[in-house]
């Protein structure tokens, strides 16, 4: 479904992601991880095409990312940043009715199909009772969760998203990759995310992607990721994995720093 | 719904107390018109002949220019807002309005043959102060409120330094320029509302056609990039239509502050923050606040005018300290 081919991303003139390649298939759900400043988000930006100054090709659907319109990425692809800004007193529906705009032609009103899709989206996130409340009137997995309902009424076939636990509390970490899972397992939608949390990476995710230093390091399933080596490799952490079975996914115990010699 | 039908309501309503205040304002004066000649006058078969006089010629060019100008700074001041994500954005504060003033003025008194190209110099100038306050205020992660108020100063300094030397150059010429500076409504005369209207015809539907993308780009560069939004163009875009809004009103009447700042945070308030309530509100506030400072302007120290713009800055100045004190943005 998406394929990046050596992918190189200058940032201020400095290059901060060399020469990535990967692809991802669809119904995946696929997280990039590795520690603070290492590239992560900025592949993801370079997805979408807000960030343009890359080197290599996106390929999405077979074909390259450059040839589709500003609009017609929206329609297939939705990205999600870790904090996201908005008036303080639009309406949770309002916000989720702004999914549909990549849909709308110049002017054109939501019609009773985006309405049904407004309401859906806010069912599907459990939202529907919130949907007259102010923004600023939620906690921040509710919130969250209504920035995801929004991505859905955009109808993506990509959701894309940048660190979606970072600013909420471990019970809404989970409540908010658990709706990740969800809409991944029920509606299809391929999701590609940036987490930091390894045990929320291993446990909800396909297939992982380790960036280190702007460089992918290594890719494979949880199982053949999430291994002691990467972990003093890439984190400089002396840690213990447990593998309770091979469905399960493989759980972490961080023990130590390594010291540097 | 409801919410969206009350604040309908409440800007019904002020348009309403804008067209009963335009009556009292056509009233009030050196020679008082009762409500009931004012409505023959402008509207009956048998005008009396004074009254004539004072309201078609005087008074009605006057307080529709009022409301005018009053609406078209207020637009620009909350599309321009909303392009730079920040509240403080003024055309005033941001120089936009001192560009176009120092524009006027070359026309004024350097080329006063060149009369009727007041209003594209005034474009001119607002769209050179506006690009500078971009590029020295426009960083990756946004516009920050101290850089958009110290570009401004910058922009206000070069500016007023402009109208100084001229003022200086061209002082024989400079006493009708004066009474333009200071934002005077006075004299101006049924000229500067038929100059004006056309253009702010066409500002106003561009502006309607502004309140999606207005909504759109409040939710911040990346959200509205994700929608499929260009960015890029929709805020110039904007802020061309904001700059010739406030243009448009400095080629006719002169430098009006604070309204630009003051009405769309008072909209804001009453209203809430959604364009397509907001501009409808931001306009009929406009236009009302201005009325009223033209008209106090004129009665309150009868037989002084004191010009509209000078007013406003009395009284917005505070309004700013206000704002500030609250950290309203």
């Amino acid at each position: 479904m998406l394929t990046l081919d050596s992918i190189s991303i200058r940032y201020e003139r400095k290059e901060v992601v060399h020469n990535v390649s990967f692809s991802v298939k669809q119904g995946e759900v696929v997280s990039i991880i590795g520690p603070n400043g290492s590239g992560k988000s900025t592949i993801l930006k370079a997805i979408t095409g807000f960030i343009s100054s890359h080197t290599g090709t996106i390929t999405f659907e077979q074909k390259e990312i450059q040839q589709y319109t500003t609009k017609q990425i929206a329609q297939n692809i939705c990205m999600l940043s870790q904090k996201n800004q908005a008036p303080n007193d639009m309406l949770v529906k309002d916000l989720v009715a702004y999914g549909r705009y990549p849909h709308k032609k110049w002017f054109e009103r939501l019609n009773h199909e985006d309405q049904d899709i407004v309401h859906w989206s806010l069912e599907k996130t459990h939202l529907a009772d919130y949907k007259d409340r102010m923004l600023a009137s939620l906690s921040g997995g509710e919130a969250q969760r209504a920035w995801i309902a929004m991505a859905l009424a955009q109808r993506p076939k990509l959701l894309l998203l940048d660190e979606p636990t970072t600013y909420l509390d471990i019970a809404h970490q989970h409540e908010v990759l658990e709706l990740v899972r969800e809409l991944n397992e029920d509606m299809g939608i391929t999701v590609m995310m940036v987490l930091h949390d390894l045990n929320q990476a291993s446990r909800y995710s396909n297939h992982l992607i380790v960036v280190q230093n702007g460089r992918k390091i290594m890719e494979g399933t949880p199982n053949q990721v999430m291994t002691s080596d990467m972990l003093r490799d890439v984190y400089n952490m002396e840690a213990e994995v447990v593998s309770m079975s091979k469905e399960e996914a493989p759980r972490i115990h961080l023990l130590n720093t390594i010291r540097q010699k | 719904m409801k919410r969206n039908t009350k604040s309908w309501n409440i800007i019904l309503f002020t348009y309403v107390l804008v067209a009963v205040a335009a009556i009292l304002s056509i009233g009030i004066g050196s020679v008082y018109v009762p409500v009931p000649a004012i409505l023959k006058t402008i509207f009956g078969s048998h005008p009396e002949a004074v009254n004539e006089t004072i309201i078609m010629d005087i008074r009605l060019p006057r307080v529709l220019l009022a409301l005018i100008i009053g609406a078209n700074i207020a637009i620009s001041g909350a599309l321009l807002q909303a392009v730079m994500g920040n509240p403080l954005a003024d055309p005033g504060l941001t120089g936009v309005t001192s560009g176009a003033s120092a524009a006027v003025l070359v026309i004024m008194l350097i080329l006063p043959q060149y009369t009727n190209l007041i209003p594209v110099a005034a474009f001119a100038g607002g769209i050179f102060a506006a690009s500078i306050v971009y590029a020295l205020a426009w960083k990756k992660s946004g516009i920050s409120p101290i850089t958009i108020i110290l570009s401004g100063v910058a922009v206000n300094a070069l500016c007023g330094g402009i109208v100084g030397f001229m003022s200086i150059l061209y002082s024989d010429r400079l006493p009708s320029a004066i009474q333009w500076l200071n934002g005077s409504l006075a004299a101006k005369g049924s000229n500067a509302l038929f100059m004006i209207l056309p253009y702010a015809l066409v500002g106003w539907i561009l502006s309607i056609f502004a309140v999606r993308k207005a909504n759109i780009i409040r939710l911040g560069d990346q959200v509205a990039a994700n929608l499929g939004d260009n960015v890029h163009r929709t805020r110039i875009w904007l802020s061309l239509l904001a700059v010739f809004l406030a243009a448009i009103s400095v080629a006719a009447v002169g430098m009006i502050g604070f309204v630009g700042l003051i009405v769309p945070h008072m909209a804001r308030l009453i209203v809430g923050s959604d364009y397509k309530v907001l501009l409808p509100m931001s306009t009929a506030l406009g236009a009302l606040v201005l009325l009223v400072a033209d008209t106090g302007g004129r009665t309150l120290f009868a037989p002084l005018d004191i010009p509209a713009g000078i007013l406003m800055a009395v009284i917005g100045g505070p309004y700013f300290l206000y704002l500030m004190r609250k950290r309203a943005f």
